[in-house]
């Protein structure tokens, strides 16, 4: 696969590790009502789509960015890749 | 036989060996082709029936001929003789039988054809139980596979390189020179690759004229085109062996099969192409028909009859007939006609049809029902009743466009009523492969020049390039017509389908009887398509006679899908330079060349190699340089390489917030020039990683984490950085490989620092105290850093100077240390130490284990969030009953104790309800002259003084342990505090 | 049907006209007691064993493809039970021992091969992690041994003893462990199941569960309503897709597997062997294919096909454990769906709806369990009560912290 990194390109897959769901971006307060039933929730389930999927990936053999790729897990079309840090600065 | 006249005569001769007999070919020739020049007719035995075969196709369809090739550990089982291009000196032999291949006695098997048909296995040899391993497999194992293993290490090396491009062609047939001349000239980055070792593809086996000439010449003139062109790159003797995500392909280059001497050069090259779109101009491969013996040598597909005649002037006998169900097959009776050759007959199951040449003998409507000759065809009979003496039988069952790459990201074939013909399912542009020519189905020579001129135009005009003229060329004109008559009536036990592995027609009637109709069924049960030409000639015979027998048609059976590699790939070729010592990169540490001065014995700790110890003249066993190395440490001091640990420096202003959170415990108020300990987590609350972590100013920390998890630390680091709190001043980075760094330990070891530190820093105990640390300079000058941390439980330092100047650092500690009889350590003796003094490692902290494990739960502060901390307090993780990390010794002093040993209760049998835990690392302590273990029990710390058992069934071992505290030596940290 | 050697050898004779198919096609009833959802392995065990050991026989497999599509079609047919913790060793030993009577009780020969399993180690701490494992097999019954590199030679004399990056310093040897033919596994619980008037209807899939009151009661089908007193969900890969439909979300991610095949060979390879240096492990085939993998691709995926790194990763160790294959070709590959769970082992459990259960998250690893995971939730939608075997393999231990992380990865599935 290769994934176009907003900063550097088309970089092939290989480069990047894999992490997973980027809900784990948005982790529960600690002191929060039922904070433990929330952070079972958001370390434990996940909604795994055939289909769109919102993923993070570690640049590790490059300029170590977490991004947010927007990618279809049937057909491995990756939609939109974004840096992690944006993605959760738009949210704040 | 070899036509004389043809031009191929006229190129260098060379010999070759077909199971030990001198052979000759010519320059240009395939193994395959020179074989048949020869009369060679039996090439090797079928997979199951050990029937004799001979070559059946030109190409890499080929099921039958497969061979083995070369010598002692160059020996390569399984290779395809239609593909091996001649070389003078070639060794080849044939493959899977039993005494020789034109009298193979595993060819019994041919008459137990009823009994051993498809998954016969399954309903039988069930028993006696235990004879299947003993008695029914071995048999089987016996008779299984095709060539055979040299069983040495491949010796040849293996390249990967990179292509980047806009336009990949794979073939350079008509269709594919057609596409790379209009793609040129668009100015993008042109890749041809192909798969012989000449260019112009289905053209060189064809008599067709373009613009007046001979093919041949156009392919000169296009060729050479190309090859002016800066913007167009050509490979020959190149596969396209698989297609994968986003445009990257990967093909393999033969570099050196075709040459005798086996060079230093690489034997292949593994391409990886990444390229914008793909042109599939791959052509076409034929298909066989159904009928009984339809597998004797010299039966071959008509096509290929064709090839051999055309190209090489190769071709078996004097006696010809063709078996067609299309008009392709007329074409051969007349290309061998016009060569001199005898067409005895052209056999066309059509009926309704003309003959298409007036002075061969045709039987139109009519069938082939039994054939003769075991070692090659003798006669065959039609369903006239007549009968005719032939040496040679062409087959043509019409053409399957070659689409095996489109179906590599699944994409499902589509049934083309009007060819007869799967087409690419078309995943359309996503896929980025565009089939063109043959590929596409469209099979007329006058079609294909004007439909590939179309797709080709009007792709440069979806993608908005300057457009090109169409290419116009003259041609002769064909036509191609096709009826699916495929499969025969009678006797289906000898009517062959899948010839590698010898699946029938009868095969096909008994997985429908017993109920395996799906394609993918069928596919499992009889084994249709699984052998190494992945049924490329036979599926969809397979295919054709399944629909029969459910009384559909083939686009309702539907087809099973080809899997990557489009022709099998050398296990080696994909593992390139990684393989031996450079299966994985080495790292070295910095004073390994003093390490080696010293005859350190090297130890692979992930890619680092550490010196894991140091033997002295006289040390015959490795305990005796370890036991001294602790000693000697103990007793004054010792040096020990620990650059391998993790070193992250983190900088900004709010990398103590930052510290905090990524920690249990706090690290804010920790003072400027010092250190603490740290237990990470991870967000599931089980430990992690543990380590120092030194300030060395208001806004600028060292962390410092296992070896083990250096990359893993940053990784998640990075993570909480730019993802959990991106509004931090934090910036990260590795330092691991700018910093040696040794563990200088003992009660001597501030006295050699001293030596070392310039003035006027001062590293006494009162400035310099336990968990210290500063920035300095040693020896002059020379950047240093200091910290005064402890992982054998000594006096001990930590000392980091910038890499270049580590070798020489080790050296001079040695040297300038001689007075205090310094020593060198190893890991062996850091391991032993490190038990002795009870800190956790790897074997302890292993992913597994919580803090509430090791005894840590104290260091999870609840005044702020951490990673893991929540989870941390799950009941599972709590609660009376955890095991914790206790340390253990033998009752009796003598006995060696085994990490890995389970922990049992006396009276208790060693069983899994009965584990209260186990040892986790174990070492001779030579301080206390027995043996000690750290391990994990059931309510370790209210267990002291107990007696339990150390059970290692594994290698019949129970010793009594003592529960002890983990630490075994200076409990009370006075001796690293002195 | 009966099969045994003298009826081969009398349909041999009489030109093999007398076969059957092995399971019929029933178009489905209204209503059954049980409804398994997937004729995958796992899913046909279960109906056999329903059947066989529980005497209910009302039930119905619906299968949203061909029987056995999904991973008991394209794994690389490997058993054993070489386990560490308490949780998983008893259960894979006792699917072991059903592995062991399997054929003869299936009346169908799916080649249970117990020719070994090895698994290579290359340092210290590996070998104390090995004898740790080893002691648990025994402590759990099964058999294990510790082989030193004079044993190894002897055993697997191909492996680079010489020159390996990663010296091979032992072996911990499971002779019990071996490779089974996996699509007979499918055919052969799927005749026996069939045989006892379990319903095996293909090419059905669950658009839908029928749910009332928190109840399940049914599913809604390609072929229509089926009412059932119990549904159980079984279809490995697909199992957040079935369970999101009732908006139910696991601690799963699909991702995918890739496995080769290499060209038929003479057999040289005994048994089952793991390099512990990097990722691959081996087994050859009756036909001589050598059958290998290595690790998942390691991104989320349902596409049943993989990319070249891992490819690339998983030849790298081969050549590098034994370059004797090098010059083997690689002749096919495909991938997987693997259910891979939170902490890699797998959950049958009931689930917050009546009367629906769930048995999934087996990660690479389901082959091995389908006995077992087939008997253990027979059990369960049986009984109502977790087999003893099976029963740390709830939902509830994500919560309460009763984590069985075999390899101590955490709560990041690519890395079990």
């Amino acid at each position: 696969m290769l994934i176009d990194h907003p900063l550097l390109g088309l970089r092939d897959s290989s480069e990047f590790i894999y992490r997973g769901d980027a809900k784990l971006l948005y982790r529960p307060n600690w002191k929060s009502k039922n904070s433990k039933t929330k952070f079972i929730d958001y370390g434990y389930l996940r909604k795994n789509p055939a289909g769109v999927h919102k993923e993070l990936w570690y640049h590790e053999q490059g300029d170590r960015s977490w991004l947010v790729v927007t990618r279809n897990t049937v057909t491995h079309e990756i939609l939109k890749v974004e840096l992690a840090r944006d993605t959760k600065g738009k949210l704040k | 036989m070899r036509n004389s006249s043809h031009p191929i005569t006229n190129k260098q001769k060379l010999s070759f060996t077909f199971n030990g007999k001198k052979y000759f070919g010519y320059k240009g020739d395939t193994l395959a082709s020179a074989l048949i020049a020869n009369n060679v007719k039996i090439v090797g035995r079928s997979f199951k029936y050990h029937r004799p075969r001979g070559i059946f196709s030109a190409g890499s369809e080929e099921p039958n001929a497969l061979v083995e090739l070369g010598d002692g550990p160059y020996k390569e089982p399984n290779t395809r003789a239609t593909n091996i291009e001649l070389f003078d000196g070639l060794e080849s032999s044939s493959q899977n039988f039993l005494g020789s291949v034109n009298f193979d006695f595993m060819a019994i098997n041919d008459l137990l054809k009823n009994f051993i048909g498809a998954g016969f296995y399954y309903k039988t040899f069930m028993w006696p139980r235990r004879f299947w391993e003993k008695l029914y497999e071995p048999i089987i194992r016996r008779a299984a596979g095709l060539g055979k293993l040299s069983l040495q290490a491949d010796p040849s090396q293996y390249d990967k390189g990179y292509l980047h491009c806009d336009f990949l062609i794979i073939g350079s047939g008509i269709s594919g020179l057609m596409s790379a001349l209009l793609l040129a000239e668009t100015g993008g980055e042109v890749l041809i690759v192909e798969e012989d070792f000449i260019l112009g593809g289905r053209l060189n086996a064809e008599t067709s004229v373009i613009n007046g000439n001979q093919s041949s010449v156009w392919i000169g003139q296009a060729v050479k085109k190309l090859k002016s062109l800066k913007n167009v790159r050509i490979l020959k003797r190149t596969t396209v062996f698989a297609a994968f995500d986003h445009g990257i392909f990967a093909a393999i280059e033969k570099k050196t099969d075709h040459i005798v001497e086996k060079s230093s050069k690489p034997r292949q090259i593994n391409w990886k192409i990444y390229t914008k779109l793909c042109i599939l101009a791959s052509g076409a491969i034929e298909r066989s028909i159904v009928f009984p013996q339809n597998d004797r040598p010299g039966i071959m597909l008509a096509g290929s009859v064709r090839t051999y005649a055309n190209r090489f002037g190769a071709y078996y006998g004097q006696k010809i007939a063709i078996y067609t169900n299309n008009d392709d097959g007329w074409r051969t009776a007349d290309d061998l006609k016009n060569m001199g050759l005898e067409i005895n007959a052209v056999i066309d199951t059509r009926k309704e049809i003309e003959a298409l040449s007036s002075s061969i003998p045709s039987y139109l409507g009519q069938t082939i029902t039994k054939t003769y000759g075991r070692k090659g065809i003798k006669a065959i009979k039609l369903s006239s009743g007549s009968k005719l003496n032939v040496d040679c039988l062409a087959v043509s069952g019409g053409w399957s466009s070659n689409i095996h790459l489109t179906c590599h990201k699944r994409g499902k074939p589509v049934w083309d009523d009007n060819f007869k013909n799967f087409l690419s399912g078309g995943n359309g542009q996503k896929d980025k492969i565009i089939p063109v020519g043959a590929a596409r189905g469209v099979f007329e020579i006058q079609n294909i020049i004007s439909d590939t001129n179309r797709v080709i135009l009007s792709l440069i005009k979806k993608i908005c390039l300057s457009m090109p003229n169409r290419i116009t060329l003259s041609c002769s004109k064909e036509q191609y017509r096709c009826a699916l008559d495929l499969v025969s009536s009678s006797d289906p036990s000898n009517s062959f389908i899948d010839l590698q592995n010898d699946v029938t027609q009868k095969d096909i009637e008994l997985s429908f009887k017993e109920g395996f109709k799906s394609v993918e069924h069928l596919k499992r049960y009889s084994t249709l398509g699984m052998a190494t030409d992945q049924g490329k000639t036979s599926n969809i015979l397979g295919l054709a006679s399944m629909a029969k027998l459910k009384g559909t048609n083939i686009s309702e059976v539907g087809t099973t899908i080809f899997r990557p590699p489009y022709v099998p790939v050398a296990i080696s070729a994909f593992a390139g330079r990684s393989r031996g010592k450079d299966f994985r990169p080495t790292r070295l540490t910095p004073s390994h060349n003093a390490a080696s001065k010293r005859n350190a014995v090297f130890v692979e700790t992930g890619n680092w190699l550490r010196a894991q110890w140091f033997p002295e003249k006289g040390e015959k066993f490795w305990r005796q340089s370890v036991d001294r190395e602790v000693i000697q440490t103990r007793n004054s001091v010792g040096i020990c390489d620990v650059t391998t640990l993790g070193k992250i420096d983190i900088q900004g202003k709010d990398c103590s917030e930052f510290l905090n959170f990524v920690y249990t415990n706090a690290f804010a108020k920790l003072p400027i020039n010092r250190v603490r300990y740290g237990l990470m987590l991870r967000e599931d609350g089980v430990a992690y990683d543990d380590g120092t972590t030194a300030r060395l100013g208001e806004n600028h920390f060292i962390m410092t984490t296992t070896t083990a998890n250096a990359p893993l630390v940053l990784r998640n680091l990075e993570f909480v950085r730019q993802c959990l709190l991106p509004n931090l001043d934090v910036h990260l980075i590795s330092t691991t490989d700018s910093w040696a760094q040794y563990s200088v330990a003992g009660p001597n070891s501030r006295r050699l620092l001293q030596k070392f530190v310039d003035k006027p820093t001062d590293i006494t105990n009162e400035n310099f105290p336990f968990m210290a640390c500063r920035e300095l300079t040693i020896c002059g000058g020379i950047m240093a850093r200091l910290f005064r941390i402890s992982f054998s439980g000594e006096l001990a330092y930590e000392i980091a100077v910038p890499t270049q100047y580590g070798n020489a650092l080790f050296d001079a500690l040695l040297s300038e240390g001689q007075e205090f009889n310094a020593v060198p350590y190893g890991t062996e003796a850091l391991g032993v130490m490190r038990i002795e003094k009870g800190h956790p490692a790897g074997n302890e902290i292993n992913g597994q284990t919580t803090a509430q494990n090791l005894g840590l739960s104290r260091m999870i502060s609840k005044k702020a969030d951490s990673i893991g901390n929540i989870l941390s307090e799950r009941e599972s993780f709590n609660g009376p009953n955890i095991a914790t990390l206790s340390g253990f010794k033998p009752v009796q002093h003598s006995q060696k104790l085994e990490a890995g040993s389970h922990l049992i209760s006396e009276g208790k049998k060693p069983t899994m309800e009965n584990d209260e835990g186990w040892l986790s690392s174990v070492a001779f302590s030579p301080t206390l002259g027995h043996y000690i273990g750290l391990g994990f029990i059931e309510r370790g710390g209210d267990r002291i003084g107990e007696r339990v058992f150390a059970v290692n069934l594994l290698q019949n071992k129970i010793t009594e342990v003592e529960i002890v505290s983990p630490h075994f030596i200076d409990p009370e940290g006075i001796k690293q505090r002195g | 049907m009966k099969y045994s050697g003298f009826k081969v050898l009398w349909e041999g004779l009489k030109g093999n006209t007398g076969w059957k198919p092995l399971w019929r096609n029933p178009d489905p009833k209204k209503n059954y007691e049980i409804i398994i959802v997937g004729g995958g392995g796992h899913g046909l065990a279960t109906a056999y064993y329903l059947a066989e050991k529980f005497k209910i026989t009302n039930i119905a497999v619906v299968e949203k493809g061909w029987l056995g599509s999904g991973n008991i079609g394209r794994n690389t047919t490997i058993i054993r039970s070489n386990y560490l913790l308490p949780q998983n060793q008893p259960f894979y030993e006792f699917s072991l021992k059903l592995w062991e009577n399997l054929e003869q009780e299936l009346n169908y020969n799916s080649m249970v091969s117990q020719r070994g399993v090895l698994n290579i180690f290359h340092s210290d701490s590996q070998r104390d992690a090995f004898v740790r494992r080893g002691n648990a097999m025994l402590m759990s019954g099964a058999d294990a041994s510790l082989l030193g590199v004079d044993a190894l030679k002897k055993l697997v004399p191909f492996l680079d003893f010489q020159n390996s990056r990663f010296p091979i310093k032992g072996g911990l040897w499971q002779p019990r462990g071996g490779t089974v033919r996996h699509d007979a596994v499918a055919w052969g619980y799927a005749k026996e199941a069939d045989s006892r008037g379990v319903d095996i209807i293909e090419n059905c899939e669950v658009t839908n569960f029928l749910i009332k009151n928190g109840r399940c009661y049914g599913v809604e089908t390609t072929k229509g309503v089926i009412k059932s007193k119990k549904v159980g969900v079984c279809v490995a890969g697909s199992s957040s897709q079935v369970m999101g439909k009732i908006g139910i979300n696991l601690p799963v991610e699909s991702h995918v597997l890739q496995a080769f095949v290499s060209e038929g060979l003479k057999p040289v390879i005994p048994g089952v062997i793991t390099f512990g240096a990097g990722h691959f492990y081996v087994s050859q085939s009756n036909k001589g294919g050598l059958v290998f993998g290595g690790d998942i691709d390691g991104y989320n995926s349902y596409a049943q096909r993989g990319n070249l790194p891992v490819i690339e990763d998983v030849c790298e160790g081969g050549v590098a454990l034994m370059p004797m294959i090098g010059r083997a070709r690689l002749l096919r590959t495909w991938g997987g769906i693997m259910d891979m769970s939170m902490d890699g082992s797998p959950i049958i459990d009931r689930t917050k709806i009546r009367n629906l259960y769930f048995n999934g998250g087996w990660c690479y690893g389901g082959f091995k369990a389908t006995p077992a995971s087939g008997f253990c939730y027979a059990h369960l939608l049986a009984t109502d009560k977790p087999h003893n075997d099976a029963k740390d393999f709830l939902f509830n231990r994500f919560e309460r912290g009763g984590l069985i992380d075999e390899k101590g990865q955490g709560n990041q599935p690519n890395l079990h």
